[in-house]
């Protein structure tokens, strides 16, 4: 299982970066290379040229400043994986990243990658659609930002164009009565899902939901949003037949396709019982449990 | 292609090398430099065989260019005997009957070391979270918990 | 004076010292000066001719040096070679290819790289065939035939047992029940693949060949036939099998690659290397399972088992490449009356050919034991729920008694030794049986599917005596030659090879306790056909019954010269010295005698007038009997109603190999073989779609578990020695892998039976247990 061969720059700049990719039509960005360097073993992916972005200073960080917290593209799975203020504060990326590929694999996987990507299979995006997420771009123009629910177009087909580049991911700022979940079915840890939901909640002061962010893995061509779930909620008290009508529409916005992990039934089915219990567990969490 | 030159510090010992873009750390370790401690085991990272610490983190390095490590620090299995001695988790792991036919054995040793620096207090559900990049045919993963378990204890009690 | 470690102790590994530095000599770690790298061209077809081979891009890429295809190998008429089961494989073929990822044509390079990118640049034109994949309907009439040189795709037809006597007692049975159960394809993968390096040394025509085999000898045996007419005979031929990562049966076959790599050798005078990668490993080797069988049980209202009557269809594969003793075409499948006493038994098996992977018996069964015990196990349980009466009590009902050892079954195996009752009662009061079958009770009033499953498995290993046990005519006795140095230390050969069990540890203990020398004095070595005796290898937990046998009687040769050398040391006569470990000394004056050290020392340089000096044995040992380990398994598992999912709860494993020579490593064998039995009970299984395109064949879509999934076994122990076995000990290593997966299925259909489950088939994973729910009205959505 050897890569064919291909040349490799490692640019100290982010311009550099965007200005390689800009010049070699079949290029490709190295971030964790956990995803792209086994496609290469195979021989999936040929891009000619790498650009390795590992050695562009100021990509890896995770800080909350203007309302959000902002996290640079190149940050580790591992590094979002043992922050404490994830862990308090944002309990639904906590469960996420847990969940995410196999522990080493998590040592240089980035977030960046696994947004970037725009593969149904990837953990990170349905999380950033319940949190109403958006994202940083780089190109040969400038910066421009991304809201996460215009990010993914098609199956591996993102916003982005072929020489910007994903610098950084920013979920709001996390506010009081909020919480979140994420629940994935993996018959083994590196599995990808069968179908995994991600639930973000903010309760009102009569403990109602505010607002809901619920985001499907695995069961489309992109991530996707359940969005008339989440408008069902608005407003509502977080009653058990409240959060299974949810849950009954959040299956119907899911788009699975039947494979060696399930028939679209059974996915569906998944979707709706991680949708009760996602939201089950971010409203204990936002009470503070 | 073009060729990179790099310079990478292995087990404490710097390395020189003109290499291609696409040589795999794993090769660059096996083939280049025949350190063959660490080992093979799949083609998609899921086994975690090849495992070795890259600036302290365990990593798979059959999914890293040897060119991505210039100018690092890589620690390998051959790296983890002090003097001749074998350190804390090689000695648990021989206590615990942690291995068997030994494939599996240094990347696992790698893992865990880094492992216990960051958590010296595991639970066993913690453990076997940690260790579960890397698999093992032979041992049910019983004894390598119990190893990483008693070397836990070995460095709490000062051992 | 260091401890003498002999039977009993949990002695630390020997082998731990290079294993833990990364010191391991595995067969990837081998470099030679001027060693070429060979890598495959595979096709991509199940089914298909081979209209051409363009190596035109391949020969132009730097480094490559030479394709090979099958008809340059046919000239040396090595482009086929004979099975161990006598069918024909090819190494490379002529015209068709047979399965998907076969072997079409190799590459050979300079190094790994250059290799790799020569296979990326050879274009093989493909003309596809119909595909067979059902075995059922490949014995239909009129079926495509999947092999030119054969009638049909039925292989063989195998039957044991009084068919009539067996029919009768169905025909008056009380109670009979039957279903079809499926045990999937399945593959070892060891997490080292396989591999060789072939050295040809032109000069003095002799082949050296390291080899990941668990089988030297045999290897060396088939070489020198298959390579005879081209000049190569047996002493020319040297294998030398390394540290192995890993075998459980996958490293037993002879593959293409490594005749390929002997060819390339000797056709270009450079040593060539050839290692698979993980995704030609689990497309292309031999694989374990496969079995779809039609099992019945007939017996009476009051819960006696009577007769059994079992039909399997095997799929083989395009060549039956199954490593069985030739005369048991499904190896020990009839030991599948188990550990009850039935009255008449009837079993029948067709090989049946489809387009896929040859092979059959790679993956820790003893030679399709894991087939029979999954369905007895499986049989029992749906016999007692049909009468409404307990697992463990139907059990109890029909174990063979204590009493009644040796036993011979209904089909006609001699049991050597065995106390069923008491393991499974051992197993009952570690988990707590009455009071979960009492949780479980209340747990299905509220709606919570929980199940406790059993299995009681007898196991047969050992194999085996040479009246009835021969690989390609090769018996399967075992061999030790030990040879003691004058300063009392010793050297012990063995005609096995282990993977990973402790050999090199484990062996010396027997010594050990034979001979009073300490184990570490000892050194046990394996592996190389130079310098071992003759074997035929470690599989079907062979080593412990056969060759560990031949190391006890070994050992009991140099005590008898011993004693002769000590009663010329003593000046007493023979008759009045005894014996305690490591000594000899005169009875009634215990002060006057001789440690074995003293009496090797004089081996060298006072032996009597008359004898030979020296003081060594070799013993080539015949089984009188194959052993019988056994055991008692319980699981009790939770089921998710929402996801499907199967939670083992807890799992208690009662093992009885006999005397257990070193209790650390008999334990970590059961560890390994538990999660071994684990994995295809959960989520292994390798598939094919109607074209024969393989599902499975890496490990994003093979599942193996990880230390997350596999569950925290509890283990217990019952010692019922073998009678036959100069140690008493039965062998451990394939135990657990055989009685594993029906502890967990018996235990998931148990927690569904009140739905109307009668049976699934492994693997349960998620969405098989969630379907069935479904079908049952049983989901529950959060």
């Amino acid at each position: 299982m050897i890569p064919p061969s291909f040349d490799y720059v490692a640019p100290k700049t982010l311009s550099e970066a965007v200005a390689a990719l800009g010049q070699h039509e079949n290029s490709k960005v190295l971030a964790g290379g956990q995803s792209l360097i086994p496609l290469m073993r195979f021989r999936l992916a040929g891009p000619t040229l790498l650009v390795d972005l590992n050695r562009v200073e100021g990509l890896s960080y995770i800080e909350e400043k203007d309302g959000w917290l902002g996290i640079g593209a190149m940050t580790r799975q591992s590094a979002i994986e043992h922050s404490q203020l994830v862990s308090e504060k944002y309990s639904l990326l906590a469960d996420t990243v847990k969940v995410l590929s196999d522990p080493v694999v998590r040592n240089l996987g980035t977030v960046g990658g696994n947004i970037a990507n725009a593969d149904p299979v990837n953990d990170q995006p349905a999380t950033m659609l319940a949190y109403g997420a958006e994202v940083v771009a780089v190109g040969p123009d400038g910066e421009r930002i991304i809201p996460i629910t215009s990010f993914y177009l098609d199956l591996y087909q993102s916003a982005l164009a072929r020489d910007e580049i994903l610098t950084e991911v920013r979920v709001p700022a996390s506010r009081p009565r909020s919480g979140g979940a994420y629940l994935k079915l993996e018959r083994k840890v590196g599995d990808y899902a069968t179908a995994a939901v991600a639930a973000q909640v903010e309760l009102d002061a009569d403990g109602n939901f505010a607002s809901v962010g619920i985001g499907l893995t695995n069961v489309g061509l992109t991530a996707l949003k359940a969005t008339e779930a989440e408008d069902f909620l608005k407003g509502k008290a977080a009653s058990d037949a409240n959060l299974r009508q949810a849950a009954a529409l959040a299956a119907e916005a899911a788009q699975p396709i039947a494979d060696v992990r399930g028939s679209e039934e059974y996915k569906r089915s998944l979707v709706k019982t991680y949708t009760v219990r996602a939201l089950r567990l971010a409203v204990q969490r936002a009470k503070g449990g | 292609m073009s060729k990179h030159h790099i310079n990478v510090t292995i087990n404490g010992k710097s390395h020189e090398a003109d290499v291609e873009a696409r040589l795999l750390l794993v090769h660059f370790l096996r083939e280049n430099l025949n350190m063959t401690g660490t080992h093979i085991g799949c083609d998609t990272t899921s086994c975690g065989a090849c495992t070795v610490q890259l600036n302290g983190k365990p990593v798979k390095s059959c999914a890293v260019l040897a060119v991505q490590a210039d100018g690092m620090e890589v620690k390998t299995v051959e790296g983890l005997a002090q003097n001749g001695n074998l350190n804390l988790i090689q000695q648990a792991m021989h206590e615990n009957h942690g291995l068997q036919c030994g494939y599996c054995t240094p990347g696992m040793m790698m893992t865990a070391s880094a492992f216990l620096e960051r958590n010296p207090h595991p639970t066993e559900d913690e453990i076997r979270h940690a260790i579960s990049g890397n698999l093992c045919r032979c041992t049910g993963y019983m004894n390598i918990v119990k190893a990483v378990q008693y070397a836990a204890d070995k460095m709490a009690e000062g051992g | 004076m260091a401890e003498v470690q002999g039977l009993g102790h949990s002695r630390k590994r020997v082998e731990d010292a290079r294993f833990l530095r990364g010191q391991g000599n595995y067969i990837d770690d081998f470099k030679l000066p001027g060693m070429l790298h060979l890598d495959i061209v595979r096709s991509p077809y199940a089914h298909a001719k081979i209209k051409a081979i363009h190596t035109e891009k391949a020969m132009a890429t730097p480094g490559v040096l030479a394709v090979i295809d099958g008809p340059t190998l046919q000239k040396y008429n090595v482009h086929n070679m004979p099975t161990l089961m006598s069918d024909t494989q090819m190494v490379l073929p002529i015209d068709t290819v047979k399965y998907q990822y076969q072997e079409v044509a190799a590459v050979l390079g300079t190094d790994r790289y250059t290799a790799a990118d020569g296979v990326a640049a050879v274009e093989v034109d493909y003309e596809p065939l119909p595909v067979v994949v059902d075995p059922f309907k490949a014995l239909e009439p009129g079926a495509t035939k999947v092999r030119d040189d054969k009638e049909s795709n039925h292989i063989w037809h195998w039957e044991w047992g009084d068919k009539e006597k067996t029919n009768q007692d169905f025909e008056n049975a009380e109670v009979t029940v039957k279903e079809n159960i499926y045990i999937p394809r399945i593959h070892v993968a060891s997490i080292e693949t396989c591999g060789c390096v072939a050295k040809w040394d032109a000069t003095n025509t002799h082949l050296t060949l390291w080899m990941t085999t668990q089988a030297p000898h045999a290897i060396r045996t088939v070489v020198a036939l298959i390579t005879g007419h081209l000049g190569l005979s047996e002493e020319r031929i040297r294998i030398i099998s390394p540290d192995i990562g890993g075998g459980f049966g996958g490293k037993v076959p002879a593959y293409p690659g490594y005749v390929i790599a002997v060819a390339a050798s000797i056709v270009t005078g450079a040593p060539v290397k050839w290692i698979e990668n993980r995704t030609e490993n689990l497309a292309a080797d031999s694989f374990g399972r496969d079995y779809h069988i039609t099992a019945e049980l007939a017996g009476k209202k009051d819960g006696t088992l009577t007769s059994l009557r079992f039909k399997t269809i095997a799929d083989h594969g395009y060549t039956d490449a199954a490593a069985q003793p030739s005369k048991f075409p499904a190896g020990m499948f009839h030991i599948c009356t188990g550990s009850y006493d039935f009255k008449s038994a009837f079993v029948e098996v067709d090989g049946v050919y489809t387009n896929k992977p040859p092979g059959g018996i790679a993956y820790r069964c003893s030679f399709r034991v894991t087939e029979a015990v999954h369905a007895i196990e499986r049989m029992t349980d749906v016999f007692a729920q049909k009468i409404g009466m307990d697992a463990a009590e139907i059990r109890m009902k029909n174990f063979i008694k204590p009493e009644q050892f040796p036993y011979k079954s209904a089909l006609g195996w001699e049991y050597d030794s065995g106390d069923y009752p008491a393991a499974l009662r051992k197993a009952m009061d570690m988990i707590g049986y009455e009071n979960l079958r009492k949780e479980q009770a209340e747990k299905r009033e509220r709606g919570e599917f929980m199940g406790i499953g059993i299995s009681s498995f007898t196991e047969i290993v050992g194999a085996g005596p040479s009246k009835h046990f021969d690989i390609l005519g090769l018996k399967m006795f075992g061999s030790c030659e030990i040879r003691v140095h004058p300063t009392g230390k010793a050297i012990a050969r063995f005609g096995t090879k282990s993977q990973g069990q402790g050999h090199e540890t484990t062996y010396a203990q027997i010594i050990a306790e034979e001979l009073g020398i300490p184990a570490e004095h000892i050194k046990v070595e394996e592996g190389d056909t130079d310098t071992a005796p003759y074997g035929l290898g470690t599989y079907a937990s062979r080593s412990t019954p056969v060759d560990g046998a031949a190391a006890a009687m070994a050992s009991r040769k140099i005590r008898a010269k011993a004693k002769q050398i000590a009663a010329h040391l003593l000046e007493a006569n023979e008759e009045d010295l005894e014996w305690e470990t490591g000594r000899f000394f005169v009875k009634g004056s215990p002060d006057q005698g001789k440690t074995i050290q003293e009496i090797a020392f004089a081996a060298y340089t006072n032996h009597p007038q008359g004898m030979e000096g020296g003081l060594e044995a070799v013993n080539y040992y015949d089984p009188p009997n194959l052993t019988y380990p056994f055991g008692s398994y319980i699981c009790v598992v939770d089921i998710d109603r929402g996801t499907g999912e199967v939670k083992i709860r807890r799992f208690v494993a009662v093992d009885d190999c006999g005397v257990r020579i070193n209790p650390m490593i008999v334990e970590g064998q059961i560890h390994g073989g538990l999660t071994m039995g684990f994995a295809p009970a959960m989520m292994e299984e390798i598939t094919y779609d109607e074209n024969g395109n393989i599902h499975g064949s890496n490990f994003m879509d093979y599942l193996l578990p990880t230390a997350v999934e596999s569950p925290k076994w509890e283990l217990g122990e019952t010692v019922t020695p073998s009678p036959h076995h100069p140690i008493g000990a039965k062998g451990v290593g394939e135990s657990a892998t055989v009685g594993a997966p029906a502890a967990i299925a018996n235990a998931v259909v148990d927690a569904l039976w009140h739905l109307g489950v009668r049976n699934i088939d492994i693997p349960l994973t998620p969405r098989k247990i969630w379907e069935v729910l479904h079908k049952h009205g049983a989901t529950l959505e959060e």
